[in-house]
């Protein structure tokens, strides 16, 4: 039962950490990036300027990535602790 | 019914192969009709009626008197297969016909949404979506009805629910009626019935199960529609194979020609019939930022609380399966979504650039009123030149047009065959009815499971439930198609509301519900309450009431009120009263992990 209830605190707290780097990953591409748009169109990416570029497709791309990744890190762990689904 | 039997399932893929090819050979066909000389109307009617007759084929096929088919599709969609029928539920009217248009004309600005509407499945995918499946949940307010016990919760949850899923089913409804009312040429009173009738064959009969296969082959529909415009414009024009990737020098030709057309000191023309704008706005340049950000939050935490997109995660056959489901909605979603700022770019190039043939800003009035585009969607008021300095040349301030037209009359700005404007009305028309299938359905049954059977009369046996739930489905679309016909909110503006009534009122009491084991009852109600209620008495004060709008926060973006008052209250409220029951903490313990039974039987 103690077995069971570590497994379980441990796969909490690995998660908890998991959602917390995804978000700041979230973060960065949805508010930070955007924010200094201005200063960004300064470079050129593909010759879009980069700060219009981040929000037609940057932003997006790293969104995408960011899910699929988040999907397998959160299956290790859920399969590490015991506690994937059979299937 | 044989589609329907037990190994459907396995075989979708060859299912939805064929469903693919018979479309791309329909159009075919239609291109072969229009060589033939078939009119452009008979290719419209063609388009818009075959695809909706199999949508109700689909509809009928689908349907069910099982509770667990009808409110969760018998949890066995397959991830791929939830993230296609997710995206075209996700992809409303707004996305399909007005966002390459918002962009057109708000240029880097309006970008916001594109990034609001993909950035918000990393909160569903991180924060709910898998835990909910877990719950095993019927509906939302089902959900926050059972972690937070009794039934005023349950009951806040429907009327948040209800509140933002109307705003935005009336939007929806509005824009299946503006396309069937263009390609049937009927009077858009008209055509908005008729778009409900079509909505309701999809859904009334199979629930959750006939729209999520409906739905997939919307998505199929609208995909097409929207991507092959946009590469045969990229290739005829010679700006290359991938469109998506090479518009880098259009924008920055857009940026020169914007300069020589002197647009920072054009004077603003009037008389413009209400809803048209001139390009006004340069289209790569910055603009505040703040506005930028704010917007961007308001859609995502919008996305990741409405209910009719949180409730498709709800048919997976597993936790896992849910989680894999949001990242491909997000795939299907993004091809879309990357494509319209593409094909924006490229339609303001093909009417500014004097060097293409399509180009009309400094050309004479005499000839562009010729052109046979201008005239079709000047006759139907869409579109207005003015001749304010009596010049003779259209001046890039003196041309002007409705955000709407921007997707549907690109092929015929381009000049590509009408079969591609029919095209493109069929996938209009997915689109819209696919998230008006998806709205409708998030309501009537919130209302018929939460309501009715858990509040009202939770005797009732499934018969009855399921027939409750549909003639619910048939009152609430009425309401929807009968609002819709009173034109009151543009598109994206009731789009736009939705988002932010929702993450008023829902965003917290959920994601706390999951994360917070603290979180009470009492917490729960004064959270959803007091963010909705500020949210909505915000609105109402900066739209009707006079009150000046603060540190800009507009009526798109209410939520930025809401939200960290229903944050604040429930936090608060939840400390100052008794902690939940182990009971109820032990079920928090229990979603949190994907293995073992979820939380709520299946005949809950």
């Amino acid at each position: 039962m103690s077995t069971d209830t570590s497994r379980r605190e441990e796969h909490w707290q690995r998660t908890k950490k998991l959602m917390f780097i995804t978000l700041t990953i979230w973060f960065i591409f949805s508010f930070v990036v955007h924010w200094f748009a201005g200063s960004l169109n300064a470079f050129s990416f593909l010759n879009f300027p980069l700060g219009f570029y981040m929000a037609a497709q940057g932003s997006e791309v790293a969104f995408v990535i960011t899910l699929f990744w988040f999907v397998k890190a959160q299956h290790n762990i859920d399969r590490d602790c015991g506690f994937a689904e059979e299937d | 019914m044989a589609m329907i039997k037990g190994d459907f399932i396995d075989n979708l893929p060859k299912v939805y192969g064929m469903y693919t090819g018979g479309f791309l050979g329909f159009v075919l066909l239609m291109a072969i009709f229009e060589q033939m000389g078939m009119g452009s109307d008979t290719i419209g009617i063609l388009f818009v009626a075959f695809t909706i007759a199999i949508y109700a084929g689909i509809g009928w096929l689908s349907r069910t008197m099982h509770v667990d088919a009808y409110y969760v599709a018998g949890r066995q969609v397959p991830a791929v297969f939830n993230g296609m029928a997710t995206a075209a539920d996700w992809m409303s009217g707004a996305s399909f016909v007005a966002m390459a248009g918002g962009i057109y004309f708000g240029g880097h600005g309006y970008l916001a949404f594109v990034v609001g509407w993909t950035g918000g499945y990393i909160l569903v995918a991180s924060l709910m979506a898998p835990y909910l499946r877990k719950f095993g949940c019927y509906t939302v307010p089902d959900f926050i009805g059972t972690r937070y016990g009794g039934n005023l919760p349950r009951f806040l949850g429907v009327v948040v629910l209800s509140v933002a899923s109307f705003t935005y089913v009336t939007a929806q409804i509005n824009a299946t009626g503006t396309i069937a009312s263009r390609a049937l040429q009927i009077p858009f009173e008209v055509g908005v019935w008729f778009g409900l009738s079509g909505i309701l064959l999809c859904s009334m009969l199979g629930g959750m199960r006939a729209v999520t296969w409906t739905q997939v082959a919307q998505y199929i529909v609208l995909i097409i529609a929207y991507l092959v415009p946009v590469f045969w414009m990229s290739n005829k024009q010679g700006f290359g194979l991938i469109p998506q990737f090479v518009y880098g020098d259009a924008v920055t030709r857009i940026t020169e020609l914007e300069a020589m057309y002197n647009m920072g000191s054009l004077e603003a023309v009037s008389g413009a019939k209400a809803g048209l704008k001139a390009l006004t706005v340069p289209y790569a340049a910055a603009g505040d930022p703040w506005k930028f950000v704010t917007l961007v939050f308001c859609m995502m935490t919008g996305t990741a609380s409405l209910p009719h997109i949180l409730m498709r995660y709800f048919t997976t056959p597993s936790v896992k399966a849910a989680r894999q489901s949001v990242a491909w909605s997000l795939m299907f979603i993004f091809l879309l979504y990357f494509t319209a700022p593409a094909l924006a770019t490229f339609t303001k190039l093909q009417v500014l650039d004097p060097e293409l043939a399509t180009g009309i800003i400094g050309k004479a009035i005499t000839d562009v009123q010729a052109l046979d585009w201008v005239q079709k969607w000047s006759n139907v008021g869409f579109l207005q030149i003015i001749d304010a300095n009596k010049d003779g040349i259209l001046q890039l301030n003196e041309f002007f047009m409705r955000g709407d037209i921007v997707v549907l009359a690109t092929p015929e700005i381009a000049g590509l065959p009408y079969v591609i404007s029919g095209l493109v009305a069929a996938g209009g028309m997915a689109a819209a009815m696919s998230t008006a299938d998806g709205l409708l359905l998030a309501i009537a049954n919130a209302l018929s499971h939460d309501l009715y059977y858990k509040i009202i009369d939770p005797s009732a046996d499934t018969k009855h439930r399921l027939i409750v739930a549909r003639v619910l489905l048939l009152v609430i679309g009425a309401a929807g198609a009968f609002v819709a016909s009173l034109k009151l909110t543009s598109i994206l503006g009731a789009v736009a509301w939705a988002f932010d009534f929702a993450a008023s009122g829902l965003f917290f009491p959920i994601v706390l519900g999951i994360w917070w084991k603290r979180a009470n009852r009492q917490g729960a109600i004064a959270g959803m309450t007091l963010g909705f209620l500020t949210g909505t008495w915000y609105l109402y004060m900066i739209k009707w009431g006079g009150m000046d709008i603060w540190f800009g926060i507009d009526h798109l973006r209410f939520a930025i009120i809401g939200m960290p008052v229903s944050l604040v209250a429930m936090i608060v409220v939840s400390l100052m009263t008794p902690e939940p029951d182990a009971e109820t903490q032990a079920m928090v313990d229990e979603i949190r992990i994907p293995s073992g039974d979820t939380v709520l039987d299946s005949s809950h």
